[in-house]
C-alpha cells in the first residue's frame, strides 16, 4: 500500500534519512522504533510532506506522493498525527474534530463523517463546546485521533502517540488504534515505547542512524536478541548520531 | 481534588458547561441593540449628539471589517487606515471627477469605495502577508505612512496638503446627520451579518486555525495564504466603506486624517478593549469608546487628549482582562455556572475554593 524506496532525506546539514526502504501492508499496523536521532519523526514527516526527500521515492496506492504538499497526501490518503499538542487550544472540541475535514466539500458528508467519528470517540460529543485546552492529555489524544478520521484516510500515520500519556489513557489510545485497524485502515506509527508498539503491531520495524536495520513481525522484532543490546547503548551495526534533534530545532 | 476523584478518560465533569450565553440570550440582545440603535437619533436629535452617533458608525463599520481580519486570523494589522485612506479618496475623487452633486446619491458611492480598498489590499496582503507578527505589525504601518506620502506628493491626482473638498448634501439643520447616521447603521449591519457568517463557517475555522498555529492549518490541507488573503481584502473592504462614508460627512478630504495613524490606533484599541477576535467585542468597543472619544473632543477641545485616556484604558484592560470586556465576563459568568455546577455536585463542601476557571481570560465568546 504505502512503498519506500531508497529515501534520502534531511534539513540542510546532511541526510538523516540514508537510504530507508518500508513497505506498509494493506490493513496492517506497522510499528517503527529506534534510538533518538534513528530519523523516525524525520521519516513520517516526509512522507507527510512536511518535508522534501532529496532522493528515492515514496508511492502510496501506485501514485508517486514523494515531494508532494501536505493537502495532496492528506487528499491521497494519508493523514497524520503529530507528536503532542496537536489540537487548536483555543478553539472547541467540536470545531477541532471539524477542521480535521477541512478538505471535504460537501456540508451533508462532513455532517455524516463528524457523527460517525462521535460515535466512536464519545468524548467529541460529550465535550463538544468546551475549548480543547482545557482537556487532559489523554483526552486530547483521543480528540486528536478523531479529527484524523475525518477524511475517512486508508493509511494513519501516528507519531508517537503514547508520549506523555498514563499507563490508562495510553491503553485506551492503543485500543482505539488496534480499532482502528480492524476497520480495514493501515497504521504507521513511530513509538518510543518498545515493548507496547511492537505488541500492538503486527508488523515491526526496527531503524538506526538513518537506515531500516531490523524487520519482521512485532513479536518477532520484539524477541530479536539485538534489540536489547540496542536499547543499552549498543548498536546492530554501526554507531553514530545525528544531530536530527537540533536540525528540528531549527526548522520550527 | 484527591486521587479517588479523578474521572475516567472522556467522562463528563462539572466544567462541561456551555460556552457561551443561550441562543435566545444571544439574538434578543442583538435585536434589543439594533432597535436601540435605530430609536438613539429619534429619540436624541440633538445634532451634537448624532454627530457623536455618525463618528460611532463609521469606526463601527471599521472595527467589525478590521476584526475580520486582524481578530479572525491573528495577524495584527496597525495599517488599516490606508484603506480607510483609499475609500476617503475614491469617494471624493469620483464626486469631484463625475461632477456629481451632493446629496444622496453619494451612498451609492459607498459599495464603490469598498471594492476600489479591497482590490488594492490585494497586491499590498500578497506581499505583506509573507511575514508574521512584530515584522507584519511594522510594515502595515509602512505601507500606510507610504500611501499617505504618496496622497502628499500626487499633488494633481490628490491635490496634495490641500486636499479635496465634497459639494454638499441636499440636506442641511437638524436632519443633516440622519441620512450619515443611518447609511452607517446599515452598513455596519451588513459587516456584522459577514463577521458573524464568516465565523461560522468552514473558512472562518480555517481562519481560527491559523490563528492558533499556521503551520498546523497547513498540515491539515488548508491553504493559508489564500485564506488570510482573503480576510485582508473583506476587512479593507468594510474600511473603505467606513472611509467612504467619512468623506461626504466631513466634507472634504486630506492626507492626513485619511491615512491617519490615530484612527489606526482608535480601531485597534477598541477591538481590543472589547474583546477580539469575538463577534460583540468590536460593537462593544466602538459604542463605548467612540462616543467616550468625541466627548473628550468637544468637552475639552484638545484632539489629543483622548489618546492619553485610550492609552490608560488599553494598559488597564491588558492588565485585567487581557482577553477584552466580552471574553473576560464571558469567562467569569462561566466560572460561576461552573462553580455552581460543582457546588450541586459536591453540595457537602460548599465552600469548595479550589475553583478557578482554567479558561482564565483567554477564553473567546
Amino acid at each position: 500500500m504505502l512503498t519506500i524506496a531508497g529515501l534520502f532525506a534531511g534539513y540542510g546539514g546532511g541526510d538523516v534519512l540514508r537510504g530507508v526502504d518500508l513497505t506498509v501492508a494493506q490493513g496492517s499496523i506497522t510499528c517503527v522504533v529506534g534510538p533518538n536521532g534513528a530519523g523516525k519523526s524525520t521519516l513520517l514527516k516526509v512522507i507527510s510532506g512536511l518535508l522534501r526527500p532529496r532522493l528515492g521515492t515514496i508511492t502510496f496506492r501506485d501514485a508517486p506522493i514523494g515531494g508532494a504538499s501536505p493537502r495532496r497526501v492528506l487528499e491521497a490518503g494519508i493523514v497524520q498525527v503529530m507528536q503532542s499538542r496537536n489540537l487548536f487550544p483555543d478553539l472547541t472540541v467540536r470545531q477541532n474534530v471539524e477542521i480535521g475535514g477541512y478538505l471535504i466539500k460537501d456540508q451533508a458528508l462532513l455532517r455524516r463523517r463528524l457523527d460517525e467519528v462521535s460515535d466512536q470517540f464519545p468524548i467529541v460529543r460529550e465535550r463538544a463546546g468546551e475549548r480543547a485546552g482545557q482537556l487532559s492529555g489523554g483526552q486530547q489524544r483521543m480528540v486528536e485521533l478523531a479529527r484524523a478520521l475525518m477524511l475517512d484516510p486508508a493509511l494513519v500515520v501516528l507519531d508517537e502517540p503514547s508520549m506523555g500519556l498514563e499507563p490508562r489513557a495510553a491503553a485506551a489510545m492503543y485500543a482505539s488504534v488496534r480499532n482502528m485497524a480492524q476497520t480495514g485502515r493501515s497504521i504507521l506509527l513511530v513509538e518510543q515505547n518498545v515493548r507496547a508498539g511492537l505488541e500492538l503491531a503486527t508488523h515491526g520495524v526496527v531503524m538506526e542512524t538513518g537506515r531500516v536495520r531490523l524487520e519482521g513481525t512485532g513479536t518477532e522484532v520484539l524477541a530479536h536478541p539485538q534489540m536489547r543490546a540496542l536499547y543499552l547503548g549498543g548498536t546492530i551495526e554501526e554507531s553514530g548520531v545525528t544531530d536530527q534533534e537540533a536540525a528540528q530545532e531549527k526548522t520550527r | 481534588m484527591t486521587a479517588t476523584e479523578i474521572a475516567p478518560v472522556g467522562a463528563a465533569s462539572p466544567q462541561h458547561v456551555p460556552y457561551r450565553p443561550p441562543r435566545a440570550v444571544r439574538y434578543g440582545a442583538t435585536a434589543g441593540l439594533l432597535v436601540l440603535l435605530i430609536a438613539f437619533p429619534l429619540v436624541l436629535p440633538n445634532p451634537t449628539v448624532t454627530s457623536i452617533g455618525v463618528f460611532t458608525m463609521i469606526y463601527l463599520i471599521a472595527a467589525i471589517g478590521w476584526n475580520i481580519f486582524s481578530g479572525y486570523s491573528g495577524y495584527i494589522s496597525i495599517g488599516h487606515a490606508a484603506y480607510y485612506g483609499i475609500g476617503q479618496y475614491t469617494v471624493a475623487l469620483i464626486t469631484i471627477h463625475a461632477h456629481l452633486p451632493g446629496g444622496w446619491g453619494l451612498f451609492g458611492l459607498l459599495p464603490v469605495a469598498g471594492v476600489v480598498s479591497a482590490l488594492a489590499s490585494i497586491p499590498i496582503g500578497f506581499l505583506l502577508l509573507r511575514v508574521r507578527r512584530h515584522t507584519f505589525i511594522v510594515l502595515t504601518i509602512a505601507i500606510m505612512f507610504i500611501l499617505q506620502l504618496l496622497a502628499f506628493n500626487l499633488t494633481r491626482f490628490t491635490n496634495g496638503s490641500g486636499g479635496l473638498t465634497m459639494p454638499f448634501p441636499t440636506w442641511t439643520g437638524n436632519f443633516f446627520n440622519m441620512p450619515f447616521y443611518y447609511v452607517g447603521l446599515l452598513a455596519a449591519v451588513v459587516a456584522g451579518a459577514a463577521a458573524w457568517w464568516i465565523r461560522r463557517s468552514k473558512y472562518g475555522l480555517g481562519l481560527f486555525a491559523i490563528r492558533d498555529d499556521e503551520e498546523r492549518a497547513r498540515g491539515l490541507g488548508i491553504k493559508v495564504t489564500r485564506s488570510k488573503l482573503i480576510a485582508y481584502a473583506a476587512s479593507a473592504f468594510f474600511v473603505g466603506i467606513a472611509g467612504g462614508l467619512y468623506a461626504p460627512f466631513v466634507g472634504s478630504v486630506y492626507p492626513q486624517f485619511a491615512f491617519d495613524p490615530t484612527f489606526d490606533l482608535a480601531v485597534a484599541v477598541l477591538v481590543f478593549v472589547g474583546g477580539i477576535g469575538t463577534l460583540s467585542g468590536p460593537v462593544l468597543g466602538a459604542l463605548v469608546l467612540i462616543p467616550l472619544q468625541q466627548y473628550f473632543y468637544l468637552q475639552f477641545g484638545n484632539a489629543n487628549l483622548y489618546l492619553i485616556a485610550y492609552g490608560v484604558l488599553f494598559i488597564l484592560i491588558l492588565r485585567l482582562l487581557p482577553g477584552g470586556i466580552v471574553p473576560g465576563v464571558t469567562s467569569a459568568w462561566r466560572a460561576r455556572l461552573v462553580a455552581r455546577a460543582r457546588a450541586r455536585q459536591e453540595d457537602t463542601r460548599p465552600e469548595d475554593t479550589g475553583l478557578k476557571d482554567d479558561a482564565g481570560q483567554k477564553g473567546r465568546a
